[in-house]
């Protein structure tokens, strides 16, 4: 447990990825069995002890403190895990040494609400204060530290040098302490049997297509669809089958979308984007709301009916990974998606279409229809090799995204905030606004958007050093500056936002050009934005 | 006769003596001043006349030109206040030169503790307790979650992550005066003998602390030496140093900050910390406690810090206590 706690120590107060990811290695490296695997579960959120939650830990220190002097720690420290972990009474006399991460989870999963309250004490005796917070981190669930399960698993790939599209795909046949998964990789053992397991499948991704030009005979096109990119998986087995719904990051979000869950009754594993029922993207024909109508349901554990039904969501599929029990990913693309066509009559249109592919005579033409899927408010278009496999990750050569030009408009620099890591000592962080009316007539500047991409370090330099000359106000890390500067933002759609006093929010804003050149009141108003909106 | 303990009176911008007509750490100018240490939040200048240890004298010239109507007084050593006051400064252990100050007035005792600590520290000699009938205590980490570690503990820390990166520096944030000289002498007695690297700001106080015999070792100037001579170094800095274009010099610097409220992880985030040293010249709960158990006073005074809580620790001790709205003190890493 004392390792485990040093581990947890240092990737809170490390902002870096790479190290984060080599301290995680050296602790799956060097740790025995099971405890990394419980470990590894821990850091993935993949444990969970039913008999103890915070109000346990709340009530153990309620009987064991005063309650005036817990209230005001706790309100000082925010955290009740480390609160508890700081108070906790040292015990009297000789205690036991500190239990192994194996022996405190065979403790915790023994736990029932009636004994919690008298075993989990006994574990806490044994702990220093890092200890007990990773004890009760580890009891209740989401360490918060920052540390997402890919991360995890990229780090765990890293250690024992092997693939992480190959841990990804064995992830989700496996449960905590992953004992075959660390026999396989740190000990050369057969690979996990994952046979009738509905598994992950790393996704194939594109590059963005730069200045090429692509051969159309070589190349399908299709749309971009802005929903997010999914993979659906159904297998049989004894208990009648089952089905997961993955997003890009192999997260497993089946609870989120019960109703795709139910779609699917045919062994398969398809890929495609899912989005909810609307009109704004592709019109009348594609069917599918924006972007934001479909951010209303992501992130929910549970959905209520009424979301269900105001928001239903579907997939429109891109391409079919294993069908029938047929692994599909060693075949071309071109096959793949003569396949892909010929079992749409076999899936219920109420939740699956087919993304449709672009015609164009050539490149030119192509570009064309590009340049007017801005009204369509799609994405931009896909561009896939005819003859391509399926291969997880961004192979060079095999797909393309080719995003529509983003939006611009010119904002004008209001607040700068530091950055993390190694820019801590720059101003990174931009908020700029757009004018609310003539600002020859005294309209005011509203926040419309935040920045910290595109622009060169050489740059970075100037804007810190302008922001350090120009302060009129700080507030903590944030400090308000002169309006004397203005940025070119480019952005890739904007929507209607509450969070915002302008009333907009803009996605994926970046520094398109900084305008040293350009006087401030020559930047766009807040009407000009809201005309771009498409929701 | 008047009133028990009615000579002796909290005002927001200080405590007045009345018999003496004078004032403890007051935080404006006044005529006649007591000085328990030299913190801004404690010492300022223009006063006519300060009575100090030799020590917070030398460091309140440095810090605030103060010259002028300087009264030194030895560790031990009473001085008659006149209107029958008598001031005996005694050690608390808080930097160099800290004192806590009794004041004897009509068979009363009072003592103001200013800053203190119990921990050993090798720039200054320790707390003595004293009895009294008045504690007016200190409350900066007045929380029961806050128990300093051994500091030898945090040494090995530092001197650790020191080593395990011999391409880099670690940049210890540590208030100028106390701390960073603190942590260098305990860097010394860790058997930590490499140049330390200094901020500018921090050299005069090193230099005065070495004055008065504080063996700190070799120290050098950032500014006089390259990223690369630093490579495998200890850099120390104020904390608001840490982050500021300053550090832009040093060689990839692992940011350490020496302070109490490093014991709280997000405290420590806040400040973009990757090596939190949990090192304070305050008492802890602990500390406080028994200090207050051990003088045993009739009545405890609190002045600054987190006085709610060492209120309630009186009242589940049946002690009686009461706290003082002083202004202007505040913890000297914040």
């Amino acid at each position: 447990m004392q390792t485990f706690a040093t581990l947890l120590d240092a990737l809170v107060f490390t902002r870096s990825r790479n190290e984060k990811l080599r301290l995680i290695a050296d602790y799956l490296r060097t740790t025995l069995d099971p405890d990394r695997g419980w470990a590894l579960g821990a850091l993935t959120d993949g444990l969970d002890f039913k008999a103890v939650k915070s109000s346990t830990v709340r009530n153990l220190m309620q009987e064991r403190v005063d309650p005036v002097l817990w209230q005001l720690s706790r309100d000082f420290v925010g955290d009740t895990a480390e609160t508890a972990s700081l108070l906790w009474p040292e015990p009297l006399g000789e205690v036991a040494p500190p239990p192994s991460v194996d022996e405190a989870v065979a403790s915790l999963t023994a736990m029932t609400r009636a004994t919690a309250p008298v075993e989990l004490p006994r574990l806490l005796d044994r702990l220093d204060p890092s200890g007990r917070y990773a004890l009760i981190k580890l009891a209740t669930g989401g360490m918060r530290i920052g540390i997402s399960a890919r991360l995890a698993k990229t780090a765990f790939a890293q250690a024992f040098d092997v693939s992480v599209d190959a841990v990804e795909e064995y992830w989700h046949a496996l449960q905590p302490p992953y004992a075959e998964l660390f026999a396989w990789a740190a000990d050369g053992a057969d690979p996990p049997d994952t046979a009738n397991r509905p598994l992950f499948r790393p996704f194939m991704l594109a590059h963005p297509l730069e200045d090429a030009q692509l051969n159309l005979t070589h190349y399908a096109a299709e749309w971009k669809w802005d929903g997010i990119r999914v993979q659906l998986v159904h297998v049989a087995n004894e208990s009648g089958g089952a089905t997961r719904l993955y997003s890009r990051s192999g997260d497993d979000i089946s609870a989120t979308f019960p109703e795709m869950v139910q779609a699917l009754d045919r062994p398969a594993v398809l890929d495609g984007e899912l989005l909810v029922r609307g009109d704004a993207q592709g019109g009348e024909e594609g069917g599918a709301a924006s972007f934001n109508a479909l951010q209303q349901r992501l992130g929910r554990k549970t959905v209520s009916k009424q979301m269900l039904a105001a928001s239903p969501a579907f997939v429109r599929l891109y391409d079919v990974l294993s069908w029938e029990n047929a692994d599909q990913r060693g075949e071309t693309w071109e096959s793949r998606r003569k396949l892909l066509e010929s079992l749409m009559p076999q899936l219920p249109a109420s939740h699956f279409d087919l993304s449709q592919l672009v015609e164009a005579r050539d490149f030119a033409h192509l570009a064309e229809i590009r340049e007017g899927t801005r009204d369509a408010a799609i994405e931009g278009l896909m561009l896939k090799r005819r003859d391509s496999l399926y291969v997880p990750g961004r192979k060079a050569g095999l797909w393309y995204k080719w995003k529509r030009d983003p939006l611009l408009v010119d904002c004008v620099l209001m607040y700068a905030q530091r950055g993390s890591g190694k820019r801590s000592s720059f101003y990174s962080d931009y908020t700029f606004g757009c004018w609310d009316g003539d600002p020859d007539t005294g309209a005011e500047l509203l926040p419309v958007g935040k920045a910290y991409s595109g622009f060169t370090d050489a740059e970075l330099k100037q804007l810190d050093r302008l922001v350090r000359q120009t302060t009129l106000n700080r507030f903590g890390p944030v400090r308000e500056v002169e309006r004397r500067l203005v940025f070119e933002v480019a952005f890739d759609s904007v929507h209607v936002s509450k969070r915002h006093k302008s009333g907009l929010a803009m996605r994926f804003p970046r520094i398109h050009r900084i305008r040293w050149d350009k006087p401030v009141h020559e930047a766009d108003r807040i009407e000009a934005l809201r005309k771009l909106v498409r929701d | 006769m008047a009133a028990p303990f009615s000579w002796i009176t909290p005002h927001p911008h200080g405590i007045y003596v009345a018999p003496a007509d004078c004032w403890v750490d007051p935080s404006r100018a006044v005529e006649q001043a007591l000085v328990t240490h030299g913190h801004a939040d404690h010492a300022r200048g223009g006063h006519s006349k300060t009575i100090a240890t030799p020590e917070t004298l030398a460091i309140m010239a440095l810090r605030y030109n103060t010259r002028e109507g300087a009264q030194p007084v030895q560790y031990g050593e009473s001085v008659k206040l006149g209107g029958g006051v008598q001031a005996t400064y005694i050690p608390a252990g808080h930097v160099l030169g800290s004192a806590q100050i009794l004041l004897e007035f009509a068979g009363e005792r009072v003592i103001i503790t200013g800053d203190y600590k119990r921990r050993p520290d090798p720039t200054c000699p320790p707390f003595e307790v004293t009895p009294c009938d008045i504690l007016i205590t200190e409350a900066t980490f007045g929380l029961p979650l806050f128990t300093h570690p051994p500091i030898a503990d945090e040494m090995a820390k530092l001197l650790d992550r020191l080593r395990a990166h011999p391409d880099r520096c670690v940049l210890v944030g540590a208030y100028a005066l106390g701390k960073a000289q603190r942590v260098i002498a305990e860097l010394r007695a860790a058997g930590h003998h490499d140049p330390i690297y200094l901020h500018g700001a921090m050299e005069k106080m090193c230099r005065l602390y070495q004055e008065f015999g504080v063996d700190l070792g070799e120290l050098r100037l950032v500014a006089d030496h390259t990223k690369e001579e630093m490579r495998g170094s200890i850099v120390i800095c104020p904390p608001s140093a840490l982050n500021d274009r300053w550090s832009r010099r040093l060689p990839d610097p692992i940011t350490a900050m020496a302070s109490g409220w490093m014991r709280v992880r997000q405290r420590a985030r806040q400040r973009n910390v990757e090596l939190p040293l949990v090192i304070s010249d305050h008492a802890d709960w602990g500390e406080l406690t028994r200090t207050i158990q051990e003088v045993d006073p009739y009545e405890t005074w609190i002045t600054h810090g987190r006085e709610e809580a060492l209120l309630r620790w009186h009242q589940l001790h049946q002690r009686r206590a009461r706290a003082l709205a002083l202004v202007g003190r505040e913890d000297e890493d914040e």
